[in-house]
């Protein structure tokens, strides 16, 4: 039962230290790459090359096309137009596997990993060797001795949703590595991770090129590409705005400008207001994840009115389990207090009704019903209600008028009301849900990974609708990743590390490294000392 | 009652749905839900029987009859992986199609075959075990030994082999085999089609073997649902498929055998010869099922385990999730 | 871009038509005659008066069950019971006269009433069980359905030829009068065309049943939550929406539907319980209600399609013939639905916008 004979023999690389510099990576070349998608072009005439030994930025903001091009040098799409010249010849990946046997290997910003098999499984799936009997005793050796030699620490016998997720792009990053990767192409890997754990990873792919591979660093990120980069190449809008530019002397503005043709992203207007009731009340919350881990170990927090609390935490430490028990979607244990009454473990429809809107992580599979209308998807919270609920009917006269309301002042771009949700972009769909969400005018909020993936015109949509509603009173919880967001945000800021509070400070107030520090549990996280695997999964 | 007589009858009905209910397995594994096997049964039942009675071969008979099952399972396959339709509509339309293709091609054929069965005889040494040996290995049919071996061997091919890991990646997380090269439309045709085969098989099994004759759609008589059931109740394991498969085997014969004796244990038999609490009898299998079912889905949601997660999802290329 | 209008029933007709020949061409195959058959089925079923009504007597059970299916399936349960609540509808309404539970001499329509409501509890109750088994445990509603299908007619088995049976024969004894559905052929006296008609008072009952189908899942509270499980549990749940509760409802009221079904059988029909009375009209109408895209009002033309199939196929040799074409026809039902998903596929997301799916690019 083996697949395509193109042998991908994984013992070409396996125990290479830093120290070894014997091979150099191909130098890989991309021009005049053409890709286009349904009402889009997603790269449009793009040149891009990376020398052998390098780490070669690939920059730009949610839709640029940064990572179309990367999925088309790695073999999952094919550019419409454009060639790719591995060491000056031209190639064509059909698959990813031609792209892993000409040396290329990308690790996804979502990781492609089976949850209920080991690492070690994880990493032998799609490869030639063993021809047929599986002996794990072996291969748990020489992918643990693989991971040591460049400093990965993951356990090859765990299970991966035993796994962090800072473990599981260790995993993603041996997967590349056996199959004799020396060209590695990273997209958005530091999303998911916390500051130190930057670091670690930095020091990784520094020693990685010291060896002689070379690296694709993709991000949206200024700091984090002047901090690891060799040079940095700008995407915009599917076309290249900066090519191949030195890193070394360049700054933020510089790059902002040539990201989004402006030089600052984003200005917010915060204005100060004096502080209101608590909204929210959390008294010591405990909770378990979808595994019977727990997830969340005694939460204390409060909100209030007219002010933003960002959470910051690294992906797996409680915060998706947080919002759930808030909204009602998970048990828990403590006290979950919304204007004095406590609603914690009560239905999902009772928060509704004591004003409590949930803008979900999951936009497609929790937030909205896909094939039903603009229209059914916008009267979620409101049809047990009047105007557009009547006893047991529904007005959808009411519900039509509401909804071409919704649809006009909150710009939500569609042929009509009556276009099935899932035709629209992203951004769109992001709109859709703040749409319902806010019209609800509810007392508390809570945005989880309000922006993740959306392109700035809708980042700055959502930001301006957050303000509004905090200005209008609102108390609102905003969990995200990016600190970035967060720290533009917030008023104050809770950092999250397995299940507990950490700390909570003003925004003003805050520093990123102290932030960093709690994210990944305080002193713990040093180099050589790995945060304990949390519980609740990613 | 003979007692090791009814359960030695049991193991050779069993043997029709363990191979139903592996060739699900396997199916599923892969992340196709197939709900067609009562049609591929039959087709494969009826096939099998024709091809044995007009060439006097019981062997081409089974031959025949997997081959019908696998070419019929390909049409599920077709729709539900490449046109990504909805597997459990497909596999209903399947059923339909199945049965009554079934029945016109049956038109006509005999009732009860003196046709050439598939030998059946009893396994030296092994047959001399007290209790046992009388039951397992005794004067069976050759497909129940078969049997007896295709449970361990698909156990070693999915849990301790090559294909078996990237078959069980193709059935968890198809976007992960996809980006390492592994073709997740071929691997879930591959196991499609052995599904489809061993339905078939079983439906041979049935004309061939251990039933012979073909009855219409009372042939199977419902037994592709109960091994569809069996594979929740197996969570998926072989093992415990073949278990469950036995087990039910052994009731159905002892609610047949019950039914004999004028007294059971000195007190008159309430399901003697045709009385109307037969009924119940005839009940008892499919409640057990319902039993078997309750209790696959509890442990499954007690240890969070369960179904191959991207069961009865259609895989896209680039899509993340549903 | 959406799909235009007309693409949908187009598509429909069109694969209605494939599934035809195709047929056609395995009945030549296997000796048959194709156009024959179809003529066949054609005059059986429109051919007179007579035949009309004798199909739309055939339509009235599968009207019902269709709803019944349409409804659950309208949710994503896949409620394959129709068959055993609609045997279970019967027997309620059978042990109203049989038992009995109403005096004799009571009044027929209070009798039929009561039966009415006896076949709906019947099925409701077979419905639940399901039912609860799913949204207490998890248990594949599919399997269950179809297990109790096999109990159920074992459980008419036994009352047919046990405690009720008529000289051991397969049926009970002849319901009195006041138990019989009113049939057109009663107003013979009045209109002598209808004389020899047996359309009976279950086809005005499957009619309203329709109404109310449609009223419920288009235009209700109910019917919006049921819509939004249906397509996306998860979100369903987000918005408030109690899915076990919702579960035990729409199982009760499909089996209700089917239990209805039942006792039209018994009460206008044969007018006594007797073994294997059904055709199969709880599989068939898992195809209706596919072929009426599981909408309520649609159920009832399509029904008739195949009520006529149903009464021609009596008939027609080799007798799996009409099973064959409804599962002939369901695929080409799916391959057409595939096609228009497709063609609309094609163009996914809207222009101004970039694909949102990639996870950031």
């Amino acid at each position: 039962m083996s697949d395509a004979p193109s042998g991908i023999d994984a013992h070409q690389v396996s125990g290479q230290g830093p120290t070894d510099v014997a091979m150099l990576a191909p130098s890989v070349e991309l021009r005049g790459i053409v890709k286009r998608f349904p009402g889009v072009v997603a790269n449009d005439g793009v040149d891009f090359t990376l020398a052998a030994g390098e780490v070669h930025a690939l920059l730009g903001e949610n839709g640029a096309g940064k990572s179309t091009l990367m999925n088309i040098l790695d073999g999952m799409y094919q550019p419409d137009a454009g060639e790719i010249l591995i060491d000056g010849r031209p190639v064509a990946f059909r698959s990813p596997r031609d792209a892993i046997a000409a040396g290329l290997g990308m690790v996804h910003q979502h990781f492609t990993l089976v949850a209920s098999m080991t690492v070690t499984e994880n990493v032998l799936i799609g490869l030639d060797r063993p021809r047929f009997r599986l002996d794990m005793g072996r291969y748990d050796a020489e992918i643990g001795r693989l991971a040591e030699a460049h400093g990965l620490r993951v356990d090859p016998s765990a299970k991966v949703w035993q796994l962090s997720v800072g473990e599981r792009q260790r995993v993603e990053i041996l997967k590349v590595l056996y199959r004799g990767a020396h060209v590695l192409i990273m997209d958005e890997p530091t999303a998911v991770l916390a500051p130190q754990e930057i670091d670690d990873l930095f020091r990784t792919l520094r020693s990685m090129t010291a060896a002689g591979r070379s690296i694709v660093f993709i991000s949206h990120k200024l700091g984090e590409v002047l901090s690891i980069a060799d040079r940095v190449t700008v995407m915009r809008r599917g076309k290249v705005t900066a090519e191949g530019l030195p890193a070394a002397g360049m700054t933020k503005p510089e790059l902002a400008q040539r990201m989004v043709g402006r030089e600052v992203l984003e200005s917010l207007e915060r204005t100060w207001l004096p502080p209101g009731d608590v909204v929210l009340s959390l008294e010591n919350v405990e909770a378990e994840g979808d595994k019977g881990v727990p997830a969340l170990r005694g939460v204390n927090l409060q909100v209030r009115s007219g002010e933003i609390v960002g959470i910051a935490a690294v992906a797996g430490n409680g915060q998706s389990e947080l919002a759930e028990v808030i909204s009602g979607l998970r048990a828990c244990r403590g006290r979950v207090m919304v204007g004095g009454e406590d609603i914690a473990n009560r239905p999902v429809r009772k928060a509704i009704q004591r004003g409590v809107a949930h803008v979900p992580e999951d936009r497609t599979g929790v937030g909205t019903a896909p094939n039903l209308s603009l229209v059914d998807n916008l009267i979620m919270k409101r049809y047990r209600s009047k105007p557009i609920g009547r006893g047991w009917s529904i007005d959808m006269g009411a519900a039509r008028a509401a909804a071409t309301e919704l649809k006009d002042s909150y710009e939500i771009a569609a042929p009509s009301i009556e276009t099935q949700a899932r035709l629209l972009s992203g951004g769109n769909i992001q709109r859709l849900i703040l749409a319902r969400e806010i019209e609800s005018a509810p007392r508390l909020m809570i945005a989880v990974q309000p922006t993740r993936g959306l392109d700035v015109g809708a980042v700055e949509s959502a930001h301006r609708l957050l303000m509004e509603r905090r200005t209008a009173g609102a108390a609102i919880l905003l969990i995200s990743e990016d600190l970035d967001e967060i720290l533009a945000l917030s008023d104050r800021i809770a950092v999250l590390y397995e299940g507990r509070v950490a700390g909570i400070t003003d925004a003003a107030d805050a520093d990123v490294t102290t932030i960093g520090l709690q994210m990944t549990g305080g002193s713990g996280a040093e180099h050589g000392q790995e945060p304990a695997a949390t519980g609740g999964v990613a | 009652m003979d007692l090791q007589l009814i359960m030695a009858a049991g193991i050779a009905v069993g043997t029709i749905l363990l191979f139903a209910a592996v060739g699900e397995i396997l199916a599923e594994r892969s992340g196709v839900l197939n709900l067609g096997v009562e049609g591929m049964m039959l087709i494969g039942a009826v096939v099998g029987y024709a091809t044995a009675v007009s060439t006097g071969n019981a062997w081409l008979g089974v031959v025949s009859a997997m081959l019908a099952g696998g070419l019929l399972s390909l049409l599920h396959a077709i729709i539900t992986i490449t046109f990504r339709a909805d597997q459990v509509v497909s596999g209903l339309a399947l059923t339909f199609l199945g049965t009554g293709l079934a029945a016109v091609l049956g038109e006509g054929l005999s009732k009860a075959g003196a046709i050439s069965l598939l030998p059946r005889f009893s396994i030296p040494v092994l047959s001399e075990v007290p209790v046992l040996g009388r039951i397992a290995f005794t004067e069976q049919s050759i497909l129940v030994y078969v049997g007896y071996l295709l449970v361990p061997a698909t156990w070693y091919w999915i849990n301790r082999t090559r294909p078996g890991l990237h078959l069980r990646a193709v059935g968890e997380e198809p976007a992960a085999a996809d980006a390492l090269g592994v073709s997740v439309y071929a691997t879930r045709y591959r196991y499609v089609f052995v599904g489809g085969m061993l339905s078939g098989l079983a439906g041979a099994t049935i004309t061939l073997a251990v039933q012979p004759g073909w009855f219409g759609a009372l042939t199977v008589n419902g037994r592709g649902w109960i091994a569809i059931g069996l594979v929740i109740f197996a969570q998926w394991s072989p093992f415990r498929a073949a278990a469950g498969a036995y087990l039910f085997g052994a009731v159905v014969q002892l609610t047949l055998a019950m039914q004999l004796p004028p007294t059971i244990l000195g007190l008159a038999n309430p399901f003697y010869e045709y009385h109307p609490n037969t009924f119940f009898l005839e009940m008892l299998p499919y409640t057990l099922v319902l039993v078997a079912l309750v209790l696959g889905s509890r442990e499954a949601m007690r240890k969070r385990i369960g179904a191959p997660a991207a069961l009865g999802i259609p895989y896209v290329r680039g899509e993340r999730g549903r | 871009m959406e799909a235009p209008r007309w693409l949908s029933p187009t598509l429909t007709a069109g694969a209605l038509l494939v599934a035809l020949v195709i047929s056609g061409v395995i009945l030549a195959v296997v000796g048959a005659d194709p156009i024959r058959v179809y003529v066949h089925i054609l005059n059986s079923s429109l051919g007179s008066v007579g035949s009309i009504s004798d199909t739309l007597v055939k339509s009235t059970p599968l009207i019902l069950t269709g709803l019944a299916c349409a409804l659950a399936f309208r949710m994503r349960l896949w409620n394959i019971g129709a068959e055993g609540q609609l045997l279970l509808g019967a027997w309620a309404a059978s042990a109203v006269v049989l038992v009995p539970l109403v005096p004799v001499g009571t009044p027929g329509v209070i009798v039929l009433t009561v039966m009415l409501v006896a076949g709906f509890l019947g099925g409701a109750a077979w419905g639940l069980i399901p039912g609860v088994l799913r949204a207490k445990f998890g248990v594949n509603e599919i399997i269950a359905t179809l297990m109790l299908n096999s109990i159920a007619f074992a459980w008419i088995q036994y009352w047919v030829f046990g405690p009720w049976t008529e000289g051991g024969f397969q049926m009970t004894r002849q319901f009195p009068v006041e138990a019989w559905l009113p049939r057109l052929s009663d107003l013979a006296d009045a209109f002598p065309w209808a004389r020899g008609l047996t359309v009976h008072g279950g086809f005005l009952i499957a009619l309203v049943a329709a109404v109310v189908v449609w009223l419920i899942v288009e235009r209700s509270a109910w019917g919006y939550e049921i819509r939004l499980i249906g397509d996306n549990p998860r979100a369903a749940k987000y918005a408030g929406i109690r899915i076990a509760r919702n579960i035990l409802l729409v199982f009760a009221v499909s089996g209700g539907l089917a239990g209805i079904a039942g006792m039209a059988e018994v009460a206008g029909v044969v007018h006594r319980l007797q073994d294997n009375f059904s055709p199969g009209y709880g599989y068939t109408a898992i195809i209706v209600a596919y072929l009426a895209k599981f909408h309520p009002l649609r159920v009832v033309p399509v029904a008739i399609l195949f009520g006529a199939l149903i009464l021609a196929g009596r008939e027609i040799q080799p007798s799996g013939v009409p099973a064959m074409i409804q599962g002939i026809i369901l695929f080409c039902l799916i391959a057409s639905e595939v096609f228009l998903r497709f063609r609309v596929g094609i163009v996914r997301r809207l222009p101004a916008t970039t694909p949102a799916r990639a996870g950031g690019e």
